[in-house]
């Protein structure tokens, strides 16, 4: 295999507000039984990738305990491994100054490798993707550098991407971050490949001019110099950055082709198997247009939502649009709309908790209604 | 010491290509499961299975024992398959002969004590209270015992014990029982007793048995054997119909026997997880539904394993269907048992017509359950009755005016012709 992977786990976003107060981005919970960082990993697995490296920072926790066992994405082989980075403790930084600096702070891993290419993922983007065919491009074009990028529609809040100019070969000329006044509308997506090489000698050059971000710092300042190329994805993106598009990307899973392109078919997404019985509808149980998983038992009505593992839905409840996570309890003749309740929530009897589609409410992890 | 090698074979076609122990049972177990789970659960890490009937599923179920955490560096699963030696080899020919064909196995771990098992059952228990139990008493050999009814009690093995528990005498299917403690066929003997008593009754009896020869020598001995009674759920899934009622025991509202408690889980292989879809159509009352169905019918007081597609319109009724069955738009299945990777066509119905004891097997399908083998196909629009087994792909002219009558088999072996 000529590539290896890294995942940037580092994120943490404000617009997740209680979502990620004790957990990474990488590791919110996401179709019913998988964690975000599931579908990077898969995709890194699935491309016969064999040696990938997570770097986390804050709030790891969760996300370290997913990923103790590195059998479940087959990447618990002799010659490769998932490995696991947090901050060093030496200098009593407990946080990276930036993207570069996280990668620069693990330089040993790309050091020691002797893949000639790299390719940098992050662990909250929702896709599935073939590498090997980036690669394939990538050396195709004789590129430093490779951006996946995705057409998005016009109305998608393209100022919230970086945003890239593309000549007919597909070279990039102009990056912008975050821009206004959007000159176009291919937006990376923030997966690149790179030689390994000149990864190392490019971060520590950066570094040494005392900058940390890979975007400004790199892909800008060096757009001309290198031959930054775009690969353009139409498949499935979503990205689950803020909590309206944490409930979106969620409830595009009860539509039947994204379900099957990105879960039913082969090459299949792997997670943490969980040793949960089937889940159970007991009289009184009318369920439509729902993701359920192991463990849970429904004994009321749930419409438009996705249920992760061992949710208890009460006898005369209503759940509607909404996303439950793991071990919560939804009393009797509770009445629950757009709402995104997290994990170990317990709400009692006749409860109504109501949000809106664009404003859903969220609970947080161990809430007492 | 789990004995899987059984067929099964009271089970019709459910055990056609697989060891009874790999039946699949309450969607996503296979019956092997509860045994396993109470091993390790009991903290029992060392564990032979022997297997003998088709076992390539239940090799495949097993693998190297991850499920279970019996993927160990010392001990952990070990398959035991018959085997040649040196220019002889020999099928397993009884419970006992078995293990005393791997005698070798024991002798490498050189254990205390042997626990002998057999991987038919559905129960949940704590094989280490028995090992207690067992070692107050300074038993040779315990066996645990399950009370059962007194009028039930001659389809069993009894055990006639005296007041502290000690077994003074053991009858195989008596026609008056003097008691009602019946033999679970879980035995833990001091192995050097169960070495010498193996190797002894095999220049006797080629097909040693525990129940027929060993326990009936071992009191003739004078050993000191004990009856370790067991109050909990128990179940053997014998035949079709105990095998479909014990299923359908898992959907009442508070099950008996309980998979949804966190302590003592049981553990099963399931190479892929997938959440499961119910959709806009979807009717269910008391059921259970496995990880990766796609539902969009109606199913009722039945079990679906994994990855089992109902189309739209199709109805599920007092049925169970195992893993990646198809049943297609408005098929209508009452009563059956589906096994896996089978194909029910469009406006079929399965399970309709009079309760017609089966011709061919009259001993095996007999209570009106209809049960289709794996891998098969029934085409669209035709009408099967009850007490029909189905097995093969199967074309429209299979069926005589698209119809095969309760009571009727129709096997692969007469399609092809």
């Amino acid at each position: 295999m000529k590539l290896i992977g890294i995942i940037l786990a580092t994120n943490k976003s404000e617009k997740l507000w209680e979502l990620t107060d004790k957990r990474a981005m990488a590791s919110l919970p996401v179709a019913s039984c998988y964690r975000a960082i599931d579908f990077t990993l898969s995709n890194m697995a699935n491309s016969g990738i064999k040696k990938v490296a997570v770097i986390t920072q804050y709030n790891s926790r969760s996300l370290l305990n997913h990923l103790s066992s590195d059998k479940i994405w087959e990447l618990g082989t002799k010659q490769g491994g998932l490995f696991v980075f947090t901050p060093s403790t030496a200098d009593n930084v407990f946080s990276y100054k930036g993207t570069v600096d996280a990668l620069y702070q693990n330089i040993l891993f790309l050091k020691r490798s002797q893949e000639p290419y790299v390719i940098i993922g992050s662990g909250h983007h929702i896709y599935k993707m073939d590498y090997r065919e980036v690669l394939r491009y990538h050396i195709n074009k004789e590129a430093d550098m490779t951006i996946i990028s995705k057409k998005m529609p016009r109305n998608s809040e393209l100022s919230s991407y970086g945003i890239m100019e593309i000549d007919n070969d597909g070279r990039v000329l102009e990056f912008e971050e975050k821009p206004l006044e959007p000159e176009s509308d291919i937006a990376s997506l923030g997966v690149y490949i790179v030689k390994r090489t000149l990864l190392i000698e490019i971060l520590e050059q950066v570094v040494a001019e005392g900058r940390y971000d890979f975007v400004t710092d790199i892909i800008n300042k060096y757009r001309k110099k290198l031959k930054i190329y775009s690969y353009l994805f139409d498949g499935y993106w979503s990205n689950i950055g803020t909590v309206k598009r944490y409930y979106d990307a969620n409830m595009d899973f009860l539509e039947y082709d994204i379900r099957k392109q990105m879960l039913i078919d082969y090459p299949y997404i792997a997670t943490r198997i969980k040793d949960e019985p089937p889940a159970k509808y007991n009289p009184g149980a009318k369920v439509k247009n729902c993701l359920i998983s192991g463990g849970s038992i429904i004994e009321g009505e749930v419409k438009n939502s996705v249920l992760f593992n061992r949710v208890c839905i009460g006898v005369g409840a209503t759940v509607k649009d909404s996303i439950i996570m793991n071990d919560s309890y939804i009393g009797n003749n509770c009445y629950i709309e757009n709402v995104i309740i997290d994990k170990q929530v317990v709400i009692s009897d006749n409860q109504k908790i109501v949000g809106t589609k664009e404003k859903p409410i969220v609970l947080r992890k161990g809430t007492v209604v | 010491m789990l004995l899987a090698g059984g067929q099964g074979s009271r089970l019709g076609i459910l055990t056609e290509k697989i060891a009874k122990p790999a039946v699949l049972f309450a969607g996503k177990y296979r019956i092997i499961d509860f045994t396993l789970s109470n091993c390790i659960n009991s903290g029992i890490d060392t564990v032979g299975v022997l297997t003998q009937y088709q076992p390539l599923k239940l090799n495949q179920h097993i693998g190297i024992g991850i499920p279970w955490d019996l993927d160990r560096k010392s001990g952990g699963v070990t398959i035991l398959p018959p085997h040649i030696k040196g220019s002889e080899g020999n099928w397993y020919s009884g419970t006992a002969d078995a293990v005393y064909q791997n005698l070798h196995y024991l002798e490498e771990y050189d254990p205390e004590y042997v626990l002998v098992l057999s991987g038919d059952h559905i129960y949940k228990m704590d094989y280490s209270k028995m090992l207690d139990f067992h070692k107050e008493n300074n038993a040779d050999v315990t066996i645990a015992v399950l009370e059962v009814p007194i009028k039930e009690a001659s389809r069993f093995g009894i055990m006639n014990t005296d007041d502290t528990d000690k077994i003074v005498e053991f009858e195989e299917k008596p026609e008056n029982p003097k008691s009602n403690l019946a033999s679970m066929g879980i035995y833990i003997f001091n192995y050097k007793v169960l070495r010498e008593v193996l190797l002894k009754d095999h220049e006797v009896h080629e097909d040693s048995d525990y129940g027929k020869h060993i326990i009936p020598m071992l009191i003739e001995q004078g050993k000191r054997l004990y009856a370790h009674k067991f109050r909990g759920y128990w179940k053997d899934v014998g035949t079709i119909e105990s095998y479909w009622q014990t299923n359908m025991e898992m959907i009442s509202i508070i099950p008996e026997f309980n998979l949804y408690e966190e302590f003592w889980k049981i553990y099963t292989n399931f190479d892929r997880q997938l959440p499961e879809y119910l959709g806009e159509n979807t009717h269910t009352d008391t059921c259970i539904i496995s990880e990766g169905c796609e539902v969009e019918g109606t199913v009722k007081n039945s079990i679906l394993s994994p990855n089992v597609i109902v189309e739209k319109g199709a109805k599920i009724t007092d049925s169970i269907i195992m893993s990646n069955c198809i049943i297609k738009e408005n098929a209508v299945l009452d009563r059956c048992i589906v096994c896996e990777d089978c194909i029910i066509g469009k406006k079929t119905k399965v399970g309709f017509g009079e309760n017609i004891i089966n011709k061919k097997y009259p001993k095996i399908y007999t209570t009106g359950i209809t049960v289709i083998g794996e891998k098969t196909v029934v085409p669209d629009g035709v009408v099967v009755g009850r007490n029909c087994v189905i097995h093969g792909v199967t074309k429209k002219e299979d069926y005589k005016n698209d119809e095969l009558q309760s009571g009727e088999t129709l096997l692969e072996k007469e399609v092809i012709k």
